[in-house]
């Protein structure tokens, strides 16, 4: 899976959330979760669709680093890629 | 004869819609279960009966709207036969002549309830109720994307092929939410005489007793701060009784069992306080699954009547991203709730008089004056304070 499919699969994740989330006006340089309202229960229920999907595993020491999409998307690229490599 | 009546939904609802029948006459029932979708100004709602006993008679027709307390429907205890003055036979099938008109609405109107049970996925009564209005046969919708593949409002509206907002349907939905909010916020300021205490909590222990459990866990299998949390105020209310209970004509009632009301916000507006029953009873991870499940029905408008109408007090957790301290406001008839703010990083003192960091919540204590004082709830705030001291026994 390449970046931009990487990234096209955490928005429609985060968009299954979150319905009212319209994709086009995300930033995603930006804090997510100021820009979607995702509580601590929606948050640990998307991080666990990405895992369900993408076989990646997050330990939880790791939620707190992964603040914007573009911070998420590459995590999420460097575990898939390491993962590949083992 | 038992008189099966409307059970109270919350104090904020006083009336109901009467959607669907689960049951038909001749049908035996069993204690705890869905015999009805009633429609409120919050959600539509399963409604279950707590008796059991065979389905005599249905008094009310889908579409009617009943107050709470109206019998909507006869059940023959076990063992009962039909009254006299009906029965040419004894068994169950005698009201005959009676059962047509209740059965052949919901034959007309809509498919009939029994053979989407059997045939496939459940469907939440939301969903049945905006299948109406969008004119949607759930027939065609074969799996859903909502908890175990249950059919939810996003299923039916992608069927239809609209997009939620623009229907105005919903939006009467969501000013007939803040109706009920107001209506029923505004008799609690009215009539509970509300005090306020705050505990700032230190949650060191919890928190690295929690990392370590989560560690070692798949990642759905691990445990929120907020679920430890309403863990240790069911452990805590065992000791303080009268933070947990009802007060009704003039009395207070102290509640039979812990059911905690858990405040939960509605992605498209409005809030519900849906009831775990038994929070001291349950382990961390039955009450976390209860609290996920909980959680998602709650969005998905399928509820049932007992979560709404038991919780013996209520939880506010704002969680992580929420304000520093919350001071709730009582849900009547219930004479307490606790808030816990945002769960951070604080300066504490610690035993030697030298200043750490560590994570830290805000407990708040909002009771009623007519039940309890500050001095009690001070103890119980400082109770809750040393249960989460001690996280392993939560367990």
């Amino acid at each position: 899976m390449d970046e931009k499919e990487l990234r096209e699969k955490v928005v429609n994740d985060l968009v299954s959330i979150a319905p009212e989330v319209d994709p086009t006006v995300l930033e995603h340089d930006k804090p997510l979760r100021s820009q979607v309202d995702l509580d601590s229960f929606d948050w640990l229920r998307y991080l666990v669709t990405l895992h369900d999907s993408l076989g990646v595993d997050i330990p939880e020491t790791d939620y707190r680093k992964l603040t914007t999409l573009d911070l998420l998307v590459a995590y999420l690229h460097q575990k898939l890629t390491e993962q590949k490599g083992a | 004869m038992i008189e099966f009546k409307l059970p109270v939904l919350g104090a904020d609802m006083d009336e109901g819609k009467l959607l669907e029948w689960k049951i038909r006459p001749g049908d035996e029932v069993e204690r705890g279960q869905v015999v009805a979708v009633v429609d409120t100004a919050k959600a539509a709602i399963d409604v279950e009966c707590w008796q059991a006993g065979t389905v005599y008679r249905l008094l009310v027709q889908p579409e009617e709207t009943v107050p709470v307390g109206t019998t909507i429907a006869l059940l023959l205890a076990p063992g009962e036969t039909v009254p006299t003055e009906v029965a040419t036979t004894p068994a169950p099938p005698a009201p005959a002549t009676k059962r047509r008109p209740p059965e052949e609405k919901p034959a007309t109107a809509k498919v009939p309830a029994t053979v989407h049970a059997a045939a496939r996925a459940r469907i939440s009564p939301a969903a049945r109720k905006r299948a109406k209005e969008l004119e949607v046969d759930l027939d065609r919708i074969t799996s859903g994307s909502g908890p175990d593949g249950s059919v939810v409002i996003a299923d039916v509206e992608r069927r239809a092929g609209k997009k939620p907002p623009a229907a105005a349907g919903q939006e009467s939905r969501g000013q007939q939410m803040r109706q009920t909010i107001a209506a029923a916020m505004s008799r609690s300021k009215r009539e509970i005489p509300h005090y306020y205490l705050a505990e700032t909590i230190p949650l060191r222990k919890a928190a690295e007793w929690l990392q370590a459990k989560n560690a070692e866990r798949p990642m759905e299998k691990r445990v929120l701060m907020a679920v430890l949390l309403i863990k240790a105020v069911g452990i805590a209310l065992q000791r303080f009784r009268e933070f947990n209970g009802f007060y009704r004509d003039g009395a207070f009632r102290p509640g039979e069992g812990v059911h905690v009301g858990i405040a939960i916000f509605l992605r498209d507006g409005g809030l519900v306080a849906p009831a775990i029953h038994d929070v001291p009873e349950k382990t961390l991870d039955e009450l976390m699954s209860s609290l996920s499940e909980l959680i998602q029905r709650a969005r998905a408008g399928s509820l049932r009547s007992s979560e709404l109408s038991d919780p013996t007090i209520t939880v506010t957790s704002l969680g992580d991203t929420g304000a520093e301290l919350v001071h709730g406001v009582i849900y009547p008839p219930q004479v307490a709730i606790v808030g816990f703010g945002r769960v951070e990083q604080r300066a504490l003192v610690d035993e030697e008089g030298g200043v750490i960091a560590s994570p830290a919540v805000t407990a708040t204590l909002s009771a009623d004056h007519r039940v309890s004082d500050g001095h009690r709830g001070a103890l119980f705030l400082a109770a809750l304070r040393e249960v989460l001291q001690q996280p392993e026994q939560l367990a």
